[in-house]
Parts: C-alpha cells; sequence; structure tokens
C-alpha cells in the first residue's frame, strides 16, 4: 500500500496524517514534498502523525531525518506521533529515537509546540 | 512451525524498483511458509528488501543491461537468502556507522546496518564483476550472531 498523506490544523500546528509504506519509491518521495511544501509556506509547527504508516524502509528512515533537518534549518520543528510498534522498534534500532520528539498522545503532542 | 520445503528457488531479475518488490515478496512468503512469527517475517522481509534495494539502485545504478540474481532456501535449519548484482563491487567495511553521532542525523547509510541487525548472519562476496549478499536466518532462534 503506498503512502497517503491528509494534512490538517489543529490550534496552529500542521499534523500530517501519514497512512501506508514509507519506502524507496512508495511515499519517501511524497514525504518530503509535503514537509517541504509546507516549509515553504511558512510553517514552523509540523506533527507528523504516523499512526498508520505500517511499514519503513531505511530509505523511508532517511526522509524522516531529512525532514527534521529540513524544518529545523528553516527555524520550524517537526515532531512525530504515535509509532507503530515496527517503527518505533526501528528508530530505537537506529538511535534516532534520540533525535525526535515523539508523543503517543495528540493533545500532548500539539500542546508542546506552544 | 511446518515442515519446510526443500529445494532452492532461484531467479533472475531486472533493475527495477518492481524486481525488488517481487524479491520482497518472495521473502516474505518463503518466512510465512516456514512459520515465523510477525516480527520475524517482518525483519526478514525488510533485510532482503534493503538487499535487493542496494543491488538495484547502488550494485547495478538502474542499469537495464544488468540484473540481480536471487536465490530463496529454507533448508530445515535456515532462511537462506542471496542477492547478487553485477555492479563495480562493494566494501562494506567502508560504510560509515550509522550510528555515530556525527551520522545519525545523515539521510542515507542505515541499509547494510539494518541488514546486519536484522538477520542472525551476514556475508559478503566479491564476485568481479558483482557483490553477493548471503543473509541468513536461523529457524531456531539463538539470538547469536555471527
Amino acid at each position: 500500500m503506498a503512502l497517503t498523506i491528509a494534512s490538517r490544523e489543529v490550534d496552529g500546528v500542521t499534523v500530517l496524517d501519514l497512512s501506508g509504506r514509507i519506502t524507496l519509491g512508495e511515499g519517501s518521495v511524497q514525504l518530503r514534498d509535503a514537509i517541504r511544501d509546507l516549509i515553504s509556506k511558512g510553517q514552523k509547527k509540523i506533527l507528523l502523525n504516523l499512526g498508520d504508516v505500517n511499514y519503513i524502509d531505511s530509505s523511508g528512515l532517511g526522509e524522516l531525518v531529512s525532514a527534521y533537518t529540513t524544518a529545523k534549518n528553516q527555524g520550524a520543528a517537526l515532531k512525530l506521533l504515535k509509532l507503530t510498534k515496527k517503527v518505533h522498534d526501528l528508530l530505537q534500532l537506529t538511535k534516532l529515537y534520540t533525535v525526535f520528539d515523539i508523543s503517543d498522545d495528540e493533545a500532548s503532542a500539539i500542546a508542546s509546540f506552544k | 512451525m511446518s515442515e519446510p520445503r526443500k529445494g532452492r528457488l532461484s531467479f533472475r531479475l531486472i533493475s527495477t524498483m518492481e524486481s525488488v518488490g517481487e524479491v520482497e515478496a518472495a521473502a516474505e512468503k518463503l518466512a510465512a511458509d516456514a512459520g515465523l512469527d510477525e516480527d520475524q517475517r517482518f525483519h526478514v522481509t525488510m533485510a532482503v528488501r534493503e538487499a535487493a534495494v542496494n543491488a538495484v539502485l547502488h550494485g547495478n545504478e538502474y542499469d537495464p543491461s544488468r540484473h540481480i540474481a536471487v536465490g530463496l532456501e529454507n533448508t530445515g535449519k535456515d532462511l537462506v537468502f542471496t542477492i547478487a548484482d553485477e555492479g563495480s563491487g562493494f566494501i562494506p567495511e567502508t560504510v560509515p556507522d550509522p550510528l555515530a553521532p556525527e551520522n545519525l542525523l545523515r539521510g542515507t547509510g542505515r541499509g547494510i546496518f539494518l541488514i546486519r541487525s536484522l538477520m542472525d548472519e551476514v556475508h559478503f562476496r566479491q564476485l568481479h564483476p558483482g557483490t553477493e549478499l548471503t543473509l541468513v536466518k536461523h529457524l531456531a532462534a539463538t539470538g547469536e550472531k555471527t
């Protein structure tokens, strides 16, 4: 299943609800374009909801890191919400769990941007 | 755990992402047929996919004249996967450690690390030209890696 991305605004935070796979050729470019689009429009608070991401590969992990650094370099903040077990385990394995601000609760995640 | 299906399945594919999908699906089926649980199936499928991506993208550089050779086997003791490309060769020791602080924020370079982390054994062989990876998942999990 390819990646689908739905965007919504909650208290000034852009929440991207991702669903499907973030892999080379199946979502990593979509994610990159979505983040760049938000940054170019001046959005400074971005929350990636990964609750329905059932598969991610090394390319997808790299894309998450690139999204994080792109946002940071532009003075924006990018955080992660609701990791599936697979994504959680891979972020731990690759030590990326230490890089990202991760939350299981959307309200808390939204509040953390203030 | 189901009875192993003896015999090695081999095929040769063109260097496309569609081929990567075929290899991934074949690995998923072999792992499922072997009775691996969901986590183990994910580990096997992901490692094999990463190896196939490396072969197509880094080894063969999407060159339509180059192929990847794939082998899958349930020996009854192990699941054994081989993925070979026809590229200019690859020295795994030259890959930077993706866990090093200076590399943590790099957008690439995690594939080989993931393959090694998710499988029980990983072997590299230079083919001149090309590189062959052999990935092994022990069916009786020992937790030990070689």
